[in-house]
């Protein structure tokens, strides 16, 4: 009997119902007592030796008989009118095989009408033609003879123009402010939270747009059997691009299969097709040969989207003894030509426990490209403003920074007023100060020229996952098993644990146990790789198929072994009495049936109505500041974490080290420059947009707080977002303690931090962070 | 190493890769980088940036590390060219790369074929290395994953085993 539950399921804290099939009963929870043999245990990813040795094929690595190359012809400038499109040059060239400017989208799509091409460019990078050739050489020399004539309008690249012009400079003849009107968000009375305030402060942030940089950048390889389309794309969802393909083509769902087993990275980049991937299928349809369109290191800091450039205006309120009354943030988000506004209100919203918040965000387009989810999107920025503003606080109050956030610690969800399934961020404030050495009070340390102090900041994310999510677990002849479902494992160590999960609940050791995902020719559904929510919905499901797996080899065993169904467990691949007695390996059990093998099905349960699901984390900084030179090292970051269950404690150290360096990337080198002048960028590459290297790592200690969790029954929530969310407030509070600057505009420079040290005038260039 | 008659555009040249000789027929502009990948099907070096600043294409080229994409294939016809692909049957390639695995110094995967090429050239070059010597020569190249940590240590471990 199938039953059907409605639940609420986030994503990145939006919420929406699902409708979800629950078949027989639930598994309970593993309490947070249960010590698993394999769950918890830090074993290296399943994959690692594929990854080694170079065998491991991405989409940037299949190549197929007979396939030809796809590029883009794109816009040079911000904002142009495209007059002219003129391919014959490019066209004359031997090896060249097609082009498409916008009069040929027809002989692509058919009926369908598709956006492929514009006619008015609206942001650099914007899509004019397509060509298509043999090789990559012919295309790069053909790209080059392709002719279009522009003719350049003015662009806005900067929000607070685009703003202030809204009404005579509607960007694409649309409201330059998102939607029409700034998205506000209410609680109590900001007003009465000022007036019942002994300490009013006023701060100002600005955060940069950031790049992705996925290493593998985004592309995709398409090819069609008959009227069914084959696509190797490197995405973090290869459900959504398979749904994506079938609407845009107008073909079912079943002719289309989407194939990521390996990709290079995402970030929140890659959750959708785009254009590439579905110009690889037309272009693939009309020339009846495999079509590859990979993007260049250029287009993919170009067009594949960006953390959002903010301006945060706060005003907060608090008694004499720390107790939040206000919170009151105001901000302006650079969206690009259409992009989603983040949620820079998040952290100001759920962090800390106040009666009075209000939030406005002014999503604002511009002659720049749509920006899209960056790893925490809305909260990594929001949370630099918050954090660093708090630190202004605790430091007028003459509070300690730490004294104050427990001060306002909330021990429910603000919003709603509901618990949480689990919080356990006092003590990794606790755990953390221990390992920094954190003193109160304590002042910073000079050496010469440079001095050291340290800086903290809270972090709450999402990241409890939900329905829908499918999977089941084989178990095969031999004895070992597989576990299917249509997740991706975008190099958060997805295949691994849900592999650690499946051989636990089996008790099958992990070398038998081998994990196929990446596919969507399984039809197992599975949510996209973001949000900090595929383990938390992954997990439950696969523990649940091995779970029915199990149940139903033991009812064939009890039969076949003629022996009671009580009696028997499963233990590394054999059938024994719960005494201990070994009675058949499973693989000589499923051999008296001629090979067979047994199927469990799972599914990711509801979610509990009762409780929220939140992750939580206390990041701490310790920096070393040249004043002679404003460079900063970051000597140190302890980075605690609230998680739930840790299912691979190594592998969740390698999320938490990666996401601090992306962290101390965007705190202090990373960041689009526009060219304010021309409207285009200065630094679309990996030579001038500064990513973290080896050389600026020094050292970072990663730490859990295993706080129990019931709201899944495997006890996890998400790490992929948390450990970058506080690194860059923790910095710039580190900076301040040393300092005693204030600094209230990311990236955090040398340069910057040299002209505050020396109190000069900032400079004006026309090269902006934008 | 002579253009073929009747096919101008092209280049024969022979290339030694992971101790095989290959006899090809290429553009002459093409980069080391795409014959390998396209001609010789060793995709395990990778295209980061196609511009020399990533480092995921680094491959041995007698026996130093080289940026693929900014070599010419045809300038490197007598040379021994090595790919992650062939250094399992080095002894100390096998110990970085079983290294690499046990400290999890990877993540999505798509620079560590460079990352062991550059830290293989690295344990030949210096016994014992300091941290600060290895993170030195693995500067060049990028882990956007940001696995650096765990990279920085398990060449160090592999280095103390050599």
């Amino acid at each position: 009997m199938v039953k059907i539950v409605k639940t609420k399921v986030e994503f990145e804290g939006r919420f929406r119902d699902e409708y979800v099939m629950v078949e027989g009963e639930e598994i309970q929870a593993w309490p947070g007592s249960y010590k698993g043999k394999l769950v918890g245990s830090p074993s290296p990813r399943l994959e690692a030796g594929a990854k080694v040795n170079g065998s491991a094929k991405y989409t940037h690595d299949i190549y197929l008989p007979g396939m030809l190359y796809g590029k883009f012809v794109r816009s040079p400038y911000s904002h142009a009118k495209v007059k002219h499109v003129d391919l014959s040059k490019a066209l004359a060239q031997p090896g060249v095989v097609a082009g498409y400017t916008a009069n040929d989208v027809p002989k692509l799509t058919g009926e369908k009408q598709i956006e492929l091409f514009s006619d008015e460019a609206l942001y650099q990078g914007a899509e004019i033609a397509l060509l298509i050739a043999a090789d990559e050489i012919t295309l790069h020399d053909a790209i080059e003879l392709v002719e279009v004539e522009y003719e350049p309008l003015r662009h806005l690249v900067d929000p607070e123009e685009s703003l202030r012009l809204r009404g005579s400079h509607a960007i694409g003849g649309k409201d330059n402010l998102s939607g029409g009107t700034p998205r506000v968000y209410e609680r109590g009375s900001v007003e009465r939270g000022f007036s019942d305030a002994d300490v009013v402060i006023e701060q100002e942030f600005r955060t940069q747009a950031a790049m992705h940089n996925c290493m593998e950048t985004h592309g995709s390889v398409a090819t069609w059997e008959g009227d069914s389309l084959t696509v190797y794309t490197s995405t973090q969802s290869i459900n959504n691009v398979r749904a994506e393909l079938a609407e845009k083509l107008g073909i079912p769902l079943r002719k289309v299969r989407a194939i990521s087993t390996y990709m290079g990275g995402g970030f929140g980049s890659k959750f959708g097709g785009g254009k590439y991937t579905l110009a690889a299928a037309l272009a693939s349809r009309a020339l009846g040969r495999p079509v590859r369109i990979v993007l260049d290191r250029i287009e993919e800091n170009l067009v594949t989207g960006n953390r959002s450039q903010t301006i945060q205006k706060y005003r907060i309120g608090a008694k004499k003894d720390g107790t939040l009354t206000a919170i009151q943030l105001t901000s302006v988000v650079n969206v690009g030509l259409q992009g989603w506004t983040a949620d820079i209100g998040g952290p100001t919203k759920m962090t800390y426990k106040c009666p009075n918040v209000k939030v406005e965000l002014y999503g604002t387009r511009t002659n720049l490209v749509s920006s899209t989810a960056f790893r925490a999107p809305g909260y990594v920025e929001g949370n630099f403003g918050l954090e660093c503003a708090l630190d202004e606080l605790a430091s007028k109050l003459g509070l300690d920074p730490i004294s104050l956030r427990l001060k306002n610690y909330a021990d429910e969800d603000q919003g709603d007023k509901i618990a949480y399934s689990s919080k356990a961020l006092k003590e990794a404030y606790e755990r953390g100060a221990e390992i920094i050495g954190w003193k109160p009070g304590e002042g910073p340390t000079r050496r010469g020229t440079k001095v050291r102090a340290k800086g903290m900041a809270s972090l709450i994310w999402w990241g409890g996952g939900g329905p829908p999510a499918y999977a089941q677990v084989k178990i095969n002849t031999d004895g070992s098993a597989t576990v299917v479902t249509a997740s991706q494992d975008i190099g958060t160590g997805t295949r691994t644990a849900v592999g650690q999960i499946a051989a636990e609940e089996l008790s099958l050791p992990l070398e038998l146990v081998s994990v196929q995902i990446g596919d969507t020719v399984t039809e197992l559904y599975s949510p996209g790789s973001g949000g900090s929510q595929t383990l938390a919905s992954i997990g439950p499901a696969v523990r649940s198929a091995a779970h029915d797996a199990k149940s139903q080899l033991l009812d064939i065993a009890s039969q076949t072994l003629d022996v009671a169904r009580e009696a028997i467990a499963l233990d590394s691949g054999w059938i024994v009495r719960k005494s201990g007695e070994k009675l058949s390996s499973v693989a000589d059990l499923l051999d008296k049936f001629g090979g067979a093998t047994v199927t469990g099905k799972g599914a990711r349960g509801p979610n509990d109505p009762k409780h929220q699901v939140n992750t939580f984390g206390a990041q701490f900084a310790e920096v070393e500041v040249d004043t002679e030179t404003g460079e900063v090292e970051v000597l140190k970051v302890v980075s605690v974490h609230d998680s739930g269950r840790i299912i691979n404690p190594l592998l969740l150290s390698s999320q938490i080290e990666g996401g601090v360096i992306q962290g101390m990337g965007y705190a202090l080198w990373e960041g689009r420059l526009i060219d304010a002048t021309s409207g285009v960028s200065l630094n679309a590459n990996l030579n001038d947009y500064l990513v973290p290297r080896s050389t600026d790592i020094h050292e970072i200690q990663s730490e859990y707080i295993e706080a129990e969790d019931t709201s899944n029954n495997i006890g996890a929530k998400g790490i992929g977002e948390p450990p970058i969310i506080g690194v860059a407030p923790a910095i710039a509070n580190a900076i301040k303690a040393a300092t005693g600057i204030r600094l209230r505009e990311l990236p955090l420079t040398p340069e910057r931090i040299y002209r505050a040290l020396k109190k000069m005038d900032d400079w004006t260039s026309s090269a902006r962070y934008f | 190493m002579t253009a073929q008659p009747g096919l101008s555009r092209y280049l024969q040249l022979n290339l030694n890769v992971n101790g095989k000789s290959f006899e090809l027929n290429v553009e002459p502009r093409i980069s080391l980088l795409d014959v390998l990948r396209i001609n010789l099907g060793y995709t395990g070096a990778k295209k980061g940036c196609d511009m020399g600043s990533c480092g995921a294409c680094t491959v041995l080229v007698d026996g130093k590390t080289r940026l693929s994409c900014l070599t010419l294939a045809a300038s490197v016809t007598n040379s021994k060219i090595e790919t992650v692909e062939g250094i399992e049957n080095d002894p100390k390639g096998k110990i970085l790369q079983e290294s690499f695995i046990k400290h999890d110094a990877l993540q999505c995967g798509f620079c560590t074929p460079g990352q062991v090429i550059s830290a293989l050239f690295l344990l030949n070059t210096r016994k014992s290395p300091t941290k600060n010597e290895i993170k030195r020569f693995m500067a060049g190249n990028v882990c956007r994953c940001g696995a650096y940590p765990k990279i920085i240590q398990a060449i160090e471990d592999a280095s103390k085993v050599i």
